[in-house]
């Protein structure tokens, strides 16, 4: 059984999490990918389409990104083919099955792949590398009438830390109450060189820009430090903050969700702890 | 320009899932339904351009009965009228867009631009929008967080602006095109009073289609193992924060 790997960047961890998975699913034999030039998705899915069928492969593996499902998706569309996005687990069988990510993480799917050739990206994490190097042949695209490739990129990178990256991210609920009570979480994030996140409620209220928002449909985070201020604790909101190594809860409601998946809380009014807590880290050390 | 938004209602799933006896759903008794984020972003999209450029929006979903709640509530916020594939079953990502175009058949030129969220909430699938354009025979962009237009009529446009880590990458393409957008696109409207009302009036093409067999067949669904986090309650209060900043400086984080 031969597997077909389309490999973004050989440097990435996700990467050979894929191509882990992908030894895993048959006798361990894999074709690792990557395409030349810029960036075409519909192109690029021919592109794995043409190899797979030249090359009479058995299956399709990618990671779990957005371009990695994008490129199946197109090459799933091509081949008339089922693609099973950000699975977890294979079981080999005539028909195999697979256990794939619903909800953002929340919930898992098993399901069985009716497919002669089958598609399947793999859940970022879902995967521990075996340590082999990652390589990978480079081929050039085929074409594909339809394919279309950015034609510039723009976009301020912004100097402050960022969301994604940021060891400490200070987040914000509606229990927050406004766009200016927001200066308290600003303030803790400053202090602890961290990034401020805010909920959905927080986003469809105007108090934050979505760039802040934290979750499912908003960006995935995993610091060492999640602080979740008045915020209640949706599976949603959790699909984005659940790689956090610990998690620090502020709410008024001692029954909220979120103790469920916290490290460490606090209860109470969040207006009157966030400035104690600054306080306190200002105060001079020893003293 | 005339737009069609494709959407799927969803159950609010609230602080915890629970499923059904067979597990094979999630236990919706106490729960409110909606359509995805995305797609609530899709169809404000679609209501602003025609807004700007005139046209109609029609918005599609294939689910149960009930989901034309949601039709309403999208009609409410400005879509004109609905196509509502009716079925109680599960379908998948093949079958879904399949369903769709054969939906929009001998009526492709009607709608210039398809819309679609960049993924259903629940199944996340990443696929649905990606097989219809190529069904098709249509450009497709996904993870589109800016769309803007470039109508000339010799060759009209859509520009994208997708998001990738350190800047958002452009794409041109030409009309008609599929694109799926992401939440973060622009902040949806509220249905009005009179919106709601209106909504209740307008058209809703219902027809119940047959669903072809699986290819990715859904056998049952499984809760993932929970954190299995004890929380450590550090006080009620501001008197906490003396142990809070303590707990900061064993992580290393001050
Ligand atoms: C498909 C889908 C995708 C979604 N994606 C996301 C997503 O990406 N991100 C996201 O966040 N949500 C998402 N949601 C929404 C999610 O379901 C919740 O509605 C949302 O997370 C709630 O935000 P919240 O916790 O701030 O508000 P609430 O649920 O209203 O909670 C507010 C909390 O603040 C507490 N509180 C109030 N006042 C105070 C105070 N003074 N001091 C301390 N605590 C106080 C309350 O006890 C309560 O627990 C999504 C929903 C759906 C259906």
């Amino acid at each position: 059984m031969g597997v077909l790997v389309f490999v973004e960047n050989v440097e990435d961890e996700l990467a050979a999490q894929a191509l882990t998975f992908a030894r895993g699913i048959g006798d361990g034999a894999v074709a690792p990918v990557t395409i030349s030039g810029d960036y075409a998705p519909a192109a690029w899915g021919q592109t794995l389409a043409d190899i797979a069928t030249e090359r009479s492969l058995d299956a399709v593996v990618a990671a779990g990104t957005e371009r990695g499902n994008e490129v199946l998706a197109h090459a799933a569309a091509i081949l008339d083919q089922p693609f099973s996005a950000n699975t977890t687990a294979f079981t080999p069988g005539s028909p195999p099955t697979v256990t794939r990510v619903r909800w953002g993480g929340s919930l898992l799917e098993e399901a069985v792949l009716h497919a002669s050739t089958p598609l399947m990206t793999v859940a970022p994490h879902a995967v521990v590398p075996d340590g082999n190097p990652v390589a990978a042949e480079t081929v050039a695209p085929s074409h594909h009438a339809l394919a279309v490739a950015p034609t510039k990129r723009v976009g301020a990178t912004s100097t402050d830390v960022s969301l994604q990256d940021a060891p400490v991210v200070v987040s914000g609920g509606r229990g927050v109450g406004s766009a200016e009570g927001f200066a308290i979480i600003e303030e803790l994030a400053g202090l602890l060189g961290g990034a401020v996140g805010c909920s959905r409620a927080v986003t469809s209220a105007g108090w934050r820009p979505h760039t802040d928002q934290v979750g499912q449909t908003g960006t995935k985070v995993a610091p060492d430090l999640y602080i979740a201020c008045g915020i209640s604790g949706a599976t949603q909101h959790m699909a984005g903050c659940k790689g956090a190594k610990k998690l620090l809860a502020i709410n008024a409601d001692g029954e909220a969700s979120i103790f469920a998946h916290a490290d460490y809380g606090v209860i109470g009014d969040l207006h009157e702890i966030l400035p104690a807590i600054a306080a306190e880290i200002r105060k001079p050390r020893g003293a | 320009m005339n737009v069609l938004v494709c959407v799927k209602r969803v159950p609010l799933t609230g602080g915890r899932i629970t499923l059904t006896d067979d597990q094979r759903a999630l236990s919706t008794k106490h729960l409110g339904f909606t359509v995805s984020p995305h797609e609530e972003c899709a169809v404000e999209e679609a209501v602003q351009i025609i807004e700007r450029e005139g046209g109609t929006v029609t918005v599609l979903t294939l689910g149960p009965s009930e989901a034309e709640e949601q039709l309403r509530d999208m009609m409410a916020i400005g879509a004109d009228r609905a196509i509502h594939l009716v079925s109680d079953e599960e379908w998948d990502a093949q079958g879904t867009a399949a369903a769709i175009v054969a939906a929009i058949q001998g009526d492709e030129t009607a709608h210039e631009l398809i819309l679609f969220g960049n993924e259903s909430a629940d199944a996340g699938n990443y696929q649905v929008a990606i097989r219809v354009a190529h069904a098709l025979q249509r450009p497709v962009i996904t993870g589109v967080k800016a769309l803007a237009f470039d109508l000339d009529p010799a060759h009209p446009r859509a520009i994208c602006e997708q998001e990738v880590a350190g800047g958002r990458d452009v794409y041109e393409v030409p009309l008609p095109a599929v694109v799926a957008v992401k939440e973060g696109i622009n902040l949806p409207r509220y249905p009005s009073v009179p919106g709601r009302l209106r909504a209740t009036r307008k058209p809703v093409d219902a027809s119940s289609p047959p669903r072809p067999a699986a290819q990715l067949e859904m056998v049952r669904l499984v809760l993932p193992p929970d954190s299995g986090k004890q929380v450590q309650v550090l006080g009620r209060g501001p008197e906490a924060a003396p142990a809070v900043v303590e707990i900061l400086g064993e992580l290393g984080v001050l």
